[in-house]
């Protein structure tokens, strides 16, 4: 893929207009190489709360070697990594804490939700457990099972690299994600809200 | 009683480097010995998307480096069929009852056919929030629901994740070669792709 003249607009007002559309088309070839830089070296940030992250550990064991993926390099600082993946049951009173690393993470950014108390909940139908970190933070992939094996983690890891592949590098926030449930608090609440405050 | 002998002076027990010690290069060579020997053993990583775990039901099943003992195993579920195609489901409502994550949601109606009361209307699952736990393949009275050997499954959204009652007959259709219906006497159909269209009870049976 290089500069060629038909990237370039046919029809260019002036020299501003192309030298901009020549930039254009270079940053749109670098973004290219970009995308396959980073496809292959996504650092994860593991967000494991629970037995999930056994299973996350294992992945990244010789056996299963997530480094064949350029995704073995957990980085426990969440800004330097790409990839959360959120592995466990998320209480209500987490949450913030996920919230909170999931801002701190740079764009751009993904998200795996790994086993069945993250992506929905799992078993834990209670009101101290949230019912899938979508209602929160949008998600990529989710990786069913409880916990999923290795294989299945990999295969999330896998279908990252395809988004990056079909869509390129976007910041989350336009490509969207989740079920697009948002939980708002009733009008009423915050009309009492709003009272209270006046006062 | 401690004597004087049960006594141990931690300190004492401290004592200089010696001289290749203080060399570190021979500590060196002898930790990287151990990377050099694994270099020549037999490696133990699995390439996953290319190699995976055959899933069987026969022969040796102790070698767990290539095989998935298919019988065992429990992935994403399926629906069976009964000998004449149909789903062999008689929506009970055992499985929904007996499912720890509530993850199975049947509508029954009327069935169409003269040899059971009930049929399920509609049968989803919510494969994310199931816990493979295989309670439901227990409770099924008739061997309907079963849990198959397919473990690579991920979903973009969650609603790709809910399998409805078409999508877990695929799955039946799919896995029936490899792992035919446990116990095929309840319908005489083991699910081996060829249904010999016989009834599935004496039509005299008729409740």
């Amino acid at each position: 893929m290089g500069l060629s003249k038909s990237e370039i607009s046919p029809h260019p007002a002036s020299r501003d207009d192309m030298i901009t559309t020549r930039l254009d088309a270079l940053v749109k070839y670098f973004q290219g190489k970009c995308g396959w830089a980073q496809r292959n070296s996504l650092w994860p940030m593991p967000f494991a709360t629970a037995c999930c992250g056994i299973e996350l550990m294992a992945t990244g064991a010789s056996r299963y070697d997530i480094a064949r993926f350029g995704a073995e390099a957990m980085r426990f600082s969440p800004r330097q990594s790409d990839l959360m993946i959120c592995a466990g049951r998320v209480a209500i009173k987490m949450m913030p804490v996920l919230q909170r690393i999931y801002m701190q993470m740079p764009e751009p950014k993904w998200v795996i939700s790994m086993g069945a108390c993250a992506s929905t909940g799992g078993v834990f139908d209670t009101y101290a457990v949230v019912q899938g970190i979508d209602q929160f933070i949008p998600v990529d992939v989710y990786v069913p099972g409880c916990p999923p094996r290795p294989e299945t983690l990999i295969e999330g890891v896998m279908a990252i690299q395809r988004i990056i592949d079909t869509q390129g590098i976007q910041n989350s926030a336009d490509r969207g994600g989740g079920l697009g449930l948002v939980i708002e608090p009733a009008s009423e609440m915050v009309q009492v809200g709003k009272e209270q405050a006046a006062q | 009683m401690i004597t004087e002998d049960d006594i141990i002076i931690v300190d004492d027990m401290r004592r200089d480097m010696s001289l290749t010690e203080r060399f570190y290069l021979p500590q060196i060579a002898q930790g990287l010995s151990v990377t050099l020997r694994r270099m020549f053993t037999k490696r133990v990583t699995l390439q996953y998307p290319e190699m995976r775990r055959e899933p069987k039901l026969e022969g040796d099943l102790t070698d767990p480096h290539s095989q998935l003992n298919a019988s065992r195993y429990r992935g994403v579920h399926r629906l069976n069929r009964d000998p004449d195609g149909r789903v062999a489901c008689v929506a009970c409502f055992m499985c929904e009852t007996a499912c720890p994550a509530h993850c199975i949601h049947i509508d029954a109606a009327e069935s169409p056919w003269p040899d059971r009361e009930k049929y399920p209307a509609k049968f989803d699952i919510d494969e994310l929030r199931c816990i493979y736990c295989g309670m439901c393949e227990e409770a099924c009275p008739v061997d309907a629901i079963e849990l198959t050997y397919e473990y690579d499954l991920v979903g973009n959204t969650r609603n790709e994740m809910i399998f409805d009652k078409g999508k877990l007959l695929e799955v039946f259709d799919e896995t029936c070669q490899i792992k035919p219906r446990r116990n095929p006497r309840i319908t005489g159909y083991a699910g081996t792709g060829s249904p010999d269209h016989q009834p599935a009870r004496p039509t005299g049976e008729q409740h």
